[in-house]
């Protein structure tokens, strides 16, 4: 919840935030290495530049290559993923064996080989080689549930009736993948936002960009830690870690949805120790109330019957 | 034995796959770096280097690629990985040799370091799970969710800058030399200081949380609830019950995280101008070296498949159920 509410706030902020912007990020000004003030509430560079303003222009290259590396990885997952499962024999060793080699392969090396040979990189060129990088992990993880499902009983019966290959993955596998594919696309963004970060923060991609990499970037190489300039570099920095941390939390509630064991450990520590359950083994306190006493509140929520798991009833 | 082959197949193959990705990506690239990096070297460029870099980016019209190719893998064979422009005329290899023993070591060190603590913690909290110990878990969060580097930012400004009780770059006093006196290692210890410490603190909660969710997911298996019922001691249950079995994932991520000694922390060096492999290849990317650039992904992939080879092998020591999938 909270996840969703931060993330939410940061797409408003990439989509408006060169309009509420105060001043032209790259604008040069007399205030040179000011600390936060009335004029410029975060403070300015060395070059008198507004960072408040960087930090909301930043936020929407940030938010594109996320969003697009995302989307064009988790594809790629689903398209391999889903067909090595699928079809199995051959084809399957061969996918997956791709697969595996670009989950081998260490990532940020190679996107760091591939934007530094790369004469101009744009935020699309970027996020193309991240999700080129990105998608092996999702698709792995796709073919496994993919390969349970496949014979279950009711992909079965729609094969039995005589339902078409695509409309059998269409209608009665992929809605039983939604919440991996959702949990895949949310580490994905996670992922391509902290390698774009990084990227930029090292210089690879184009410097002239305004991201929170960037702003880092400048932050670096104009020796603001030697001149105690947090100002530069403090609110990037906290504007990442605070995007990640809703997108891990976004990950953690799906993840939870997904297995039930991980839910309410936390926050009804107290709800436990009063009806006399140890938590410590055993008789996972999720889903049963400890007596059959028909007025006390349940636990837990019962079980979601989302579109994720009709076929486990 | 079938399970042993198959993996050292697959291991084969991805190097064979990582080698020719590092051949093809340079020819893949549009422009001519060649002519632009000769002009910019402005004939101070050796014949050497010339042809090694024509060979290098296939550049030689003489030849077929497919020649190419195969001359680039024989090169391989006897270890030349070409010059570097940066540091010419030094071979790649000789660079790479000097910087792999400081990243093994700093990183080695708090990678073993961070395991340890976080597995610990982790199993603590698992089996104390619904208690005040779950409020730790959002602060790993947040410390997962931090970039690297930012974090060695706040470090370099905080002891380095503000409180000047580190030194905040470099792996050892500039004005010593290299050898095994106390001072010198005195000062490399006091330069791995910092670094080493936001990598535990960056690292620890990724292993806290894994140790965490199998602790919960063990023990409400049948074998700890015998155990307990059994009236062993809470200790035994914990260590020799549940936590022994909850660990095997961990291990596995360890040995492939030894993958990553080489590879994830890049971004450190970078940041603390720490004079290992990552430092270099941030060198070589600013420089525009293309062929130490290419030596170094060569070496820090060679390390991960290693690692992940050991990481499969330890893992079908540990669970011999793993070794009929292969």
């Amino acid at each position: 919840m909270t996840g969703l509410v931060i993330l939410a706030v940061f797409t408003v902020l990439a989509v408006i935030g060169s309009w509420i912007s105060p001043y032209d990020p790259s604008a040069l000004s007399a205030a040179t290495m000011s600390p936060p003030s009335a004029q410029h509430w975060l403070g300015t560079t060395n070059l008198g530049q507004d960072i408040l303003s960087q930090i909301l222009v930043g936020t929407r290259g940030v938010m594109i290559v996320g969003l697009a590396a995302g989307i064009i990885a988790t594809a790629l997952a689903v398209i391999i993923g889903v067909t090595a499962g699928f079809i199995g024999g051959v084809g399957d060793e061969l996918l997956s064996a791709l697969s595996n080699i670009f989950l081998v392969i260490p990532a940020l090396p190679l996107i760091i080989i591939i934007a530094g040979q790369l004469p101009s990189s744009g935020e699309l060129t970027v996020a193309f080689v991240i999700s080129i990088t990105g998608w092996a992990w999702g698709s792995r993880i796709l073919r496994a549930q993919t390969l349970s499902l496949r014979r279950r009983d009711f992909v079965e019966a729609a094969r039995a009736n005589g339902e078409s290959l695509w409309r059998i993955v269409m209608f009665e596998i992929l809605p039983n993948l939604t919440a991996i594919i959702a949990s895949s696309f949310v580490g994905t963004v996670t992922f391509a936002i902290l390698s774009e970060i990084t990227l930029a923060f090292i210089g690879v991609t184009s410097i002239s960009d305004w991201n929170w990499g960037t702003i880092l970037f400048w932050a670096q190489s104009n020796q603001a830690l030697a001149r105690g300039a947090w100002w530069w570099f403090v609110p990037a920095g906290l504007c990442i870690a605070l995007l990640g941390m809703a997108l891990s939390l976004i990950n953690f509630g799906i993840d939870e949805f997904v297995n039930p064991r991980l839910r309410n450990t936390g926050q009804n520590a107290r709800t436990m120790r009063r009806r006399g359950i140890r938590a410590r083994i055993g008789f996972t306190p999720v889903a049963v109330p400890a007596q059959p006493a028909p007025l006390a509140q349940p636990a837990a929520p019962a079980q979601p019957a989302g579109p994720g798991r009709k076929d486990e009833a | 034995m079938t399970f042993l082959a198959r993996r050292i197949g697959f291991y084969l193959v991805t190097a064979w796959a990582a080698v020719t990705l590092n051949f093809f990506i340079p020819r893949m690239m549009p422009g001519n770096p060649v002519d632009a990096l000769i002009n910019r070297y402005q004939g101070q460029m050796s014949s050497d280097a010339i042809a090694s870099l024509n060979v290098l980016f296939g550049m030689d019209d003489t030849s077929s690629t497919f020649q190419q190719y195969l001359h680039y893998w024989s090169l391989l064979f006897h270890g030349d990985l070409g010059l570097s422009f940066t540091f010419f005329p030094t071979p790649v290899g000789g660079i790479i040799t000097q910087s792999l023993p400081w990243t093994i070591g700093l990183v080695g060190l708090s990678t073993i370091l961070s395991f340890v603590i976080g597995t610990l913690i982790g199993t603590a909290i698992g089996w104390r799970r619904g208690t005040w110990a779950d409020s730790i878990l959002p602060i790993t969060t947040f410390f997962s969710a931090v970039p690297y580097f930012w974090l060695g930012l706040l470090a370099i400004m905080l002891f380095g800058v503000v409180w000047q009780v580190l030194p905040a770059s470099g792996g050892y006093d500039g004005g010593l030399v290299p050898t095994f006196s106390g001072e010198f290692i005195g000062s490399v210890l006091q330069h791995g200081l910092l670094p080493a410490a936001t990598i535990v603190i960056s690292s620890v909660a990724g292993w806290i949380l894994g140790m965490r969710n199998m602790m919960v997911t063990v023990s409400s298996e049948d074998y700890v609830t015998v155990a307990q019922a059994k009236g062993l001691s809470e200790r035994r249950v914990m260590f020799g019950y549940a936590a022994r079995n909850a660990i095997l994932p961990q291990v596995s991520g360890f040995a492939l995280s030894l993958g990553f000694i080489v590879s994830g922390t890049l971004v450190m060096e970078m940041v603390f101008s720490y004079p290992g492999i990552g430092y270099v290849l941030y060198q070589a990317v600013s420089a525009k070296d293309y062929p130490l650039m290419q030596g170094v992904f060569l070496i820090i992939t060679l390390s991960v498949l290693v690692a992940n080879m050991l990481a499969d092998l330890i893992y079908a020591l540990l669970d011999p159920r793993t070794r009929q999938e292969g």
